[in-house]
């Protein structure tokens, strides 16, 4: 498995207002996306015959946020980082996207930021994006049935943001 | 005289049912922990899978952020209780390829003994257990009576017989105690002449053959596109494993051994002694497939394991790689590194802000991937025939619901 030196210049090339950031990392390399082109580029990357990631090994939720003054620093603006993992098995190539997004769409309404749904490409990411909706509040649109799939149906918050709070009490069992 | 399903005098066409729901768990037995399925059935037939799973989850990545980077490994055995030693190794690589560190040569081929013993003890539940949701009984006390002795072997070694906490960033919590590695040979040496016997309870037994062959299908392409790995991949011809194909940092611990991809090229297995050809009702992804990459790979992690040991005592010098300090900070930056666990692949994320805490830990489950495509290998199948698939997916729900 290695990533592919040429393909931060191949995406700049064609879709020259998608790529937002491009890092060599230090250890893995990642390419930043604008939220609203991810679904064309994911399509190029999964169909385009030069590209060929046929495999999505899978997404999560980073939550950049703290009320540590001593860590405001490191940890930046308060933002939410989606992570795709993509492979491509015969040529043994892999890819690391990147996507931020506001954690909330409506801050006062606690509204969960959206993306599009890449199950139509990867029939993985239906299950993957059920997690990331359910433990780090993203929604996905177009999705076939966004559900809470790890926790119970009728849990509230979502518990991998970085201000979420244990609930006293679900169904008469004590929480915290 | 001529008589059709529509014709109301005839009372043995007359037992039609609707259309009904039947669950399936959270305490059915074959189902390999609590997994609850919900079949949509017309009589015999299931038209639609819906699995519903969470009821182990703890949310280990929340408690992973919390933790120092060590301190997680105890809750990493018991994401997938069955091989623990690998989920041990697979979170240890990740911390380690974030520090840029690799173990010394005897920590690697130490690391190469326990994880393919990981992988034996693993894929022996899987078969037994799996003889066990076909309704025989007998494999499962053979596997179990193999696995225990290699369970004695950890034991010895760290102390623990389940979770073993014993591989951990930087090397080893221990080296193995004197002796360890004849009692080793001296098992592995009882255990190889008895496969054959396995074979016959499952592999070719007529039973099994019929129980499996066709049943639960699933295509190399749509593997792929599920994400599924391991051997529920390799068991539908995709020739890919980590242990060859994975990233330079965990690969390298395989540099210089010999070894082969178990799976189907051009119609054929790599060569096995005393493995039986797959029977002639049997079609690539099919239950017998995954089931038979399983039996043939400990046969593989055998000669790994011997090849590891010799390695191992070659090697001069006592170093076999010191645990990291518990608290240390880490370096700030980001590392995603897939291991080749028994049930797939594992994969680690670790995102450092430079605290001795992760700022997100994430454990990519390989049996959460594998278990998805359940509801489009089950559709159209017999009731019967879900316990069949599903135990040939080998799922672990601790790792499901982490």
């Amino acid at each position: 498995m290695q990533h592919d030196p040429a393909i931060s210049e191949q995406l700049r090339e064609r879709f020259p207002e998608a790529v937002v950031s491009a890092s060599p990392g230090p250890i893995d390399p990642w390419i930043e996306i604008a939220p609203e082109r991810l679904a064309e580029v994911a399509a190029w990357l999964k169909n385009d015959p030069a590209q060929d990631y046929d495999y999505l090994n899978g997404l999560c939720v980073i939550d950049y946020f703290t009320a540590d003054k001593k860590l405001a620093e490191a940890v930046g603006a308060a933002r939410l980082v989606v992570v795709y993992h993509l492979s491509n098995l015969s040529r043994k190539r892999q890819l690391t996207l990147k996507v931020t997004l506001p954690r909330w769409a409506n801050a006062a309404s606690e509204t969960p930021p959206t993306l599009p749904s890449l199950a139509a490409l990867w029939a993985t990411a239906e299950w993957h994006e059920c997690e990331a909706y359910d433990l780090s509040g993203v929604e996905f649109t177009n999705h076939p049935h966004l559900r809470r799939i790890l926790c119970p149906e009728d849990w509230v918050g979502h518990p991998l943001r970085k201000d979420y709070q244990m609930p006293l009490e679900y169904h008469g069992i004590r929480g915290r | 005289m001529q008589t059709s399903v529509e014709d109301p005098r005839v009372l043995e066409f007359d037992v039609r049912t609707d259309e009904m729901l039947v669950n399936m768990g959270p305490q059915h037995p074959s189902t390999h922990g609590v997994l609850r399925l919900v079949l949509r059935t017309d009589g015999e037939v299931v038209s639609e899978v819906t699995p519903h799973i969470g009821y182990l989850h703890r949310c280990a990545e929340k408690i992973g952020e919390n933790l120092a980077v060590r301190q997680w490994i105890p809750y990493t055995d018991r994401m997938d209780y069955l091989a623990a030693m690998n989920m041990n190794l697979g979170w240890s690589l990740a911390v380690e390829k974030l520090h840029g560190y690799a173990p010394p040569e005897r920590g690697r081929h130490l690391r190469v003994i326990i994880a393919e013993l990981g992988r034996i003890a693993s894929h022996l539940v899987g078969m037994g257990a799996y003889g066990l949701d076909l309704g025989s009984f007998s494999p499962f006390l053979y596997a179990f009576r193999e696995r225990e002795k290699i369970l004695d072997l950890f034991e010895q070694a760290c102390g623990a017989r389940l979770t073993y906490s014993y591989l951990t960033p930087g090397g080893a919590t221990a080296d193995l105690p004197a002796g360890w590695t004849t009692r080793c040979l001296k098992m592995l040496d009882e255990f190889e002449p008895i496969l054959p016997e396995y074979h016959t309870l499952l592999t070719s037994n007529a039973i099994f053959v019929k129980r499996t062959c066709k049943v639960g299908v699933l295509t190399a392409d749509r593997a792929i596109s599920y994400g599924v790995s391991g051997p529920v991949l390799r068991g539908s011809g995709v020739d890919f494993d980590l242990r060859r194909d994975g990233e330079p940092c965990y690969t390298q611990m395989y540099a210089g051994y010999d070894f082969q991809v178990i799976v189907e090229r051009a119609g054929s297995y790599p060569a096995t002694t005393g493995a039986p050809p797959p029977p002639p009702e049997a079609v690539l992804g099919d239950s017998w497939h995954r089931f038979y990459v399983r039996m043939l790979e400990v046969v593989q992690s055998i000669s790994l394991v011997r090849q590891a040991i010799a390695l191992y005592e070659a090697e001069e010098g006592l170093d076999h790689g010191q645990p990291f300090k518990l608290g240390a900070k880490l370096p700030v930056g980001e590392t995603y590194l897939e291991t080749e666990a028994p049930r797939g692949q594992m994969g680690f994320y670790l995102v450092s802000l430079g605290q001795p805490n992760p700022w997100r830990a994430r454990a990519r489950s390989s049996s959460f991937c594998n278990l998805s495509v359940i509801g489009e290998i089950g559709r159209g199948c017999l009731i019967a025939d879900i316990p069949a698939i599903v135990g040939s997916l080998d799922i672990v729900m601790g790792e499901i619901d982490r």
